[in-house]
């Protein structure tokens, strides 16, 4: 069966415990597997090239010494092996659609239409698993790499499995058929899954007289098998015409299945109805197999055996069901078609044992279909997360369920529930891919218990190559108010924008997340290149500021110390005057800037006609003074000839500026 | 409808969907697009044929999935993409290169014709000079134009090796998208909020005009002009507002419509009935943003169910222009509004119209293509 090549061996390719003690760090998605020092010295061994052997688990090794005796290594073991299958892309995509529906449909539905639309998602995620198989199947047949068409082979086969369980827990679980449908459900169950009948019966069909072909009551047996009577009985009518012989045995036994009674799903008849029909028509055909009618044709004798129930008869097809849930169905069908969901684990686990009859041992997937059987659900989960070497399979099918509130009981004793406990497995998965990380995060939104903090730990390691990432990134964080997480990004980008000197970029990254240091930050680098320059970088951003600039109290100075510029410029004197003095009184302007604050208004001070008024002029006058007795730096300014220069300068022009405005200002007064 | 639509799932994120342009007078829909890949190990741009024309059906409607005709890997993120002519296709990496795909219509190859490695970069302090995403293109062949992170705008001419011209420094934060305005004007978007006019003729290293948004500095994402009034200008914004921009006058939006709730990552116009516009967005949703009629005669293709109507009122400013978009003449006041994607989670990224032919491209790895947008 197909399962048991996916049982993945839990070897790490190149970590060898028998050279090295091993530790082990669990994460999230990851293994880290280290080598130690302990124990056994390091000898001469030196690093095997690791990762490129790796098979059974996805290992990569982080960091390898550089071949020294004592260097040791760091694998990096997935757990979620087929994350990274490209071919499953398409089903982590298409199933997230279908989960995200299903988280939306929420209970607004009561009864009957509910469960409906329950059976719908589950026939939808079905779909998506057989379109995904067609596709590797397809990609299977159109490859020449025979390592790469095995592989595709493998996948269809689990995909083939993973599909067949589920269909069976859709049948039981989801949609709880009762006794009577029950029947017809896994007959269909049968029909899709079991054996590819179709070739054969072209094959035979097609061939000149069918019923001389070797196939011929071998198809006619698996659609009795299948109790597909239809089919088998056009067929049969081949063998009559072509046989005039063994006519009237042949209208008997197509009269015998063309009655045989069959549940329907509606409501036409009860279940008792049914029996009793059954009933007799069981009789029917006992009557006709024990007056010898069919004796003559061991082939129809078989048939008519199979429709009376007889086990060994049944059991002579072997080959053709080829697997004991076959069986088991095509035994209910002939034996017990009005079977209750509670008495199939009696008779699954004797067709199991009937149908292997200890010659072969069951394998993983027969233990998954008989714990189904017996309506284990958990233990349907666990194994198939044992064996399955995906986590998409198990976080959905428990999501499901979960919605079909069957498992809502079963706590773990560690993590929350059992449903969110698999969904943050599968999500962590997505979340270590390269690509498929936006995934994780509305698996996570459904996990109330622990999926927030998961998302905070995972969002913060996606690398942020791009602006345009990092605004997707952005805006998961926003939306689920992660300040934390949001300032965090922002700070990397405007690091980055820091370093590749563009200092614009880097504000408005940190106004984005209204980082007040940062923006200080950045500020005073404008300011810097301002002084060594001479004139501003980036006005198209500075003059743009808008209500962002009260940010922080640099970037504010910076705004309104652009403005002076501005006003300076468009020679509105009188209101860069004024500006320039509130950035110092208003101590906007940092105390070193102070300097060449004063320096600015020389220029206004020499204008011809007077600006500063004689108030102002004393609070120039203050700041100056302020400035130079305050300043801690004394011994500097006495130093730097420059400086001294500057405040002689200063102290004259204010001075007479002060001289100016006493007469002006005593002049206007006095007229 | 819904059943119009086309989907397949590519297994890598759509970054950018294009129709190859018709030729001139051409009568048939339009049959070829273009993909681009993005955050992918392995990016690539890819050629698909629609479906099969083959197939239509007796009322026109057409079936199958679109199918790859070829592809070729790229050098890191698609951030943008325009075809050249029918057969080049120019395309911005996120590494800074731009590069010029040749599809082979005979034997449906790819090939790079030509390359500008690094034509977008940043002069770091510490680091040495790296790469800087180009984030836009347009091209008016021969001429190609492209902005970047590194706030520059190159001229190229697909024909010569080196950049006619390259404006350094000419925006101080991000530049997202660029379009011509005119042959020799074209209108730059930015990260706080601002709509630049350039002038190519002039040797001035400054935009000829600028626009910016009131209030909050939304940054800007997607640039549209309206191809038979070039004064009416379409961009959105990070909080997925569509700003409708007269640009002969004022300096701000002369409308602001709500729609998308997250970053709007395209707009466009429709190029023969600019009546109609199309945004895509972050959110999620894809808008129709019909003017062509008022309420009363609504077409009946709005109406059909699984999709969510809106009537929004247009908050305009100026109405001296006749035209649907700046208009706020009471009965044409309302503009008709429609998801095309309900129930979408993921990003759309891309979109593109031609014809009746809508195709779109999504984070969720899916290309979509409706082949009846007014059916």
């Amino acid at each position: 069966t197909p399962l048991t090549d996916t049982v993945p061996p839990q070897v790490v390719p190149g970590a060898d415990p028998s050279a090295r003690q091993l530790c082990f760090a669990w994460g999230p998605a990851e293994v880290l597997v280290c080598e130690t020092l302990f124990g056994r010295a390091g000898g001469f061994r030196s690093p095997r090239p690791v990762g490129a052997t790796a098979r059974a688990l996805t290992g990569s090794v982080a960091g390898t010494g550089d071949g020294a005796p004592s260097s040791s290594c760091v694998f990096v073991v997935r757990r979620d092996q087929d994350i990274y299958i490209h071919t499953l892309r398409k089903l982590f995509n298409e199933s997230h659609g279908i989960f995200m529906g299903l988280q939306r449909s929420e209970e607004e539905l009561a009864g009957k239409s509910r469960k409906a639309q329950l059976v719908q998602v589950s026939k939808n995620y079905r779909s998506v698993i057989r379109a995904c198989m067609e596709d590797m199947h397809q990609a299977a047949v159109s490859t020449r790499d025979p390592a790469l068409q095995g592989q595709y082979s493998t996948q269809v086969s689990i995909l083939s499995a993973m599909e067949l369980i589920w269909n069976l827990c859709e049948i039981l679980f989801v949609e709880a058929a009762t006794a009577g449908p029950l029947l017809l459900r896994l007959l269909d169950w049968v029909r899709l899954h079991v054996c590819d009948v179709d070739s054969m019966v072209r094959e035979v069909l097609s061939s000149e007289s069918p019923s001389k072909h070797k196939l011929f009551w071998n198809v006619v047996d698996v659609f009795v098998l299948q109790g597909r009577m239809d089919e088998a009985r056009h067929l049969l009518s081949k063998e009559a015409s072509a046989n005039p012989a063994s006519m009237n045995m042949y209208k008997i036994l197509d009269d015998l299945m063309k009655k045989m009674p069959v549940p329907s799903l509606g409501n036409t008849q009860t279940l008792t109805e049914l029996e009793l029909k059954w009933q007799h028509w069981h009789e029917e055909c006992q009557r006709y197999l024990q007056d010898g009618t069919f004796a003559s044709n061991p082939h129809m004798e078989s048939i008519c055996k199979i429709l009376l129930g007889d086990e060994d008869a049944i059991l002579e097809k072997k080959e053709l069901m080829t697997t004991w849930y076959h069986f088991l169905v095509t035994r209910l069908l002939y034996s017990h078609p009005t079977v209750k969901p509670m008495e199939l684990r009696f008779y699954a686990q004797s067709s199991m044992d009937l149908f292997l009859g200890g010659e072969s041992s069951p394998e993983p997937l027969d233990m998954i279909l008989m714990a189904a059987f017996e309506f284990e659900m958990h233990q349907v989960i666990k194994e198939c997360s044992i064996v399955l070497s995906n986590w998409w399979f198990v976080a959905h099918l428990t999501d499901l369920l979960d919605h079909c509130k069957l498992l809502q009981s079963h706590n773990l004793y560690f993590g929350s529930n059992m449903r969110e406990f698999l969904l943050l497995e599968y999500a962590s998965g997505l979340f270590s891919h390269h690509s498929l990380w936006q995934l994780g995060v509305d698996y996570l939104d459904h996990c109330p218990e622990f999926g927030r903090v998961y998302l905070e730990l995972h969002i913060e390691r996606i690398p942020l190559s791009t602006e345009q990432k990092a605004l997707k990134v952005l805006r998961i964080c926003e939306q689920r108010q992660m300040h934390e997480q949001v300032r965090s990004i922002c700070k990397i980008m405007a690091m980055k924008a820091l370093r590749n000197n563009r200092l614009g970029s880097a504000l408005s990254w940190s106004i984005r997340a209204k980082d007040a240091a940062f923006a200080t930050l950045i500020s005073d680098r404008f300011l810097k290149d301002y002084c060594e320059k001479g004139c501003f970088s980036d006005l198209d951003l500075i003059d743009n500021l808008g209500p962002s600039m009260l940010l922080s109290d640099r970037l504010t100075f910076l705004g309104k110390y652009r403005e002076f510029h501005r006003l300076y410029g468009e020679k509105r004197f009188a209101e860069a005057a004024r500006l320039l003095l509130t950035l110092m009184t208003a101590h906007i302007a940092p105390c070193s800037f102070w300097m060449t604050l004063l320096t600015d208004a020389l220029p206004l001070l020499e204008q011809k006609e007077v600006i500063f008024s004689a108030e102002q002029t004393y609070e120039l006058m203050r700041c100056l003074e302020d400035l130079t007795a305050g300043n801690p730096d004394k011994q500097k300014f006495q130093d730097d000839d420059v400086e001294t220069t500057k405040v002689e300068m200063l102290r004259l022009a204010l001075a007479r500026n002060l001289a100016r405005v006493i007469v002006k200002e005593g002049t206007v007064e006095g007229s | 409808a819904m059943e119009d639509v086309s989907a397949k799932f590519v297994s890598q994120k759509i970054s950018r969907t294009r129709w190859r342009p018709l030729p001139a007078a051409a009568l048939q829909p339009p049959d070829l697009f273009a993909t681009g890949s993005w955050d992918n190990e392995d990016n690539r741009i890819s050629i698909w044929s629609a479906g099969d024309l083959g197939n239509a059906g007796l009322n026109g409607e057409y079936h199958g999935e679109p199918h790859l005709l070829c592809d070729i890997q790229h050098n890191g993120d698609v951030m943008d993409m325009q075809f050249l002519d029918q057969e080049r296709i120019v395309v911005a990496s996120s590494t800074g290169t731009v590069t010029i795909f040749h599809h082979h219509q005979n034997n449906q190859t790819l090939s790079a014709d030509h390359q500008w490695a690094k034509a977008h970069y940043h002069v770091g302090q510490d680091t040495s000079c790296g790469g800087a995403a180009c984030t836009g293109v347009v091209c008016n062949n021969p001429e190609i134009v492209t902005v970047g992170e590194d706030g520059r705008i190159n001229l190229f001419r697909a024909d010569q090796k080196d950049a006619v011209r390259t404006i350094d420094n000419a925006d101080s934060s991000t530049l997202h998208a660029v379009t011509f305005l005119r042959t020799t004007e074209i209108l730059t978007v930015n990260s706080i909020g601002q709509l630049k006019i350039w002038d190519l003729r002039q040797q001035r290293n400054e935009p000829s005009q600028i626009f910016s948004l009131a209030g909050d500095r939304v940054p800007l994402h997607c640039v549209d002009r309206h191809p038979n009034q070039q004064h009416i200008v379409a961009t959105g914004g990070q909080d997925g507002m569509l700003s409708i921009w007269d640009i002969r006058q004022g300096t701000m939006p002369v409308s602001l419509l709500n729609a998308h709730e997250a970053e709007m990552w395209e707009v466009h116009f429709h190029p023969s009935d600019p009546d109609h516009l199309f945004t895509c967005s972050e959110d999620g949703s894809l808008w129709h943003w019909d003017t062509s009629t008022n309420v009363s005669e609504k077409p009946s293709f709005l109406h059909q169910g699984g999709r969510s109507t809106a009537y929004l009122s247009h908050s305009t400013m100026n109405q001296s222009v006749v035209s649907a978009w700046l208009s706020n003449d009471p009965t044409k006041d309302r503009m008709e509004i429609t998801n095309l994607i309900p129930n979408q989670t993921l990003s759309v990224n891309s979109l593109d119209v031609l014809g009746p032919c809508l195709v779109y491209g999504t984070d969720a790895e899916a290309i979509y293509v409706n082949r009846q947008l007014f059916a």
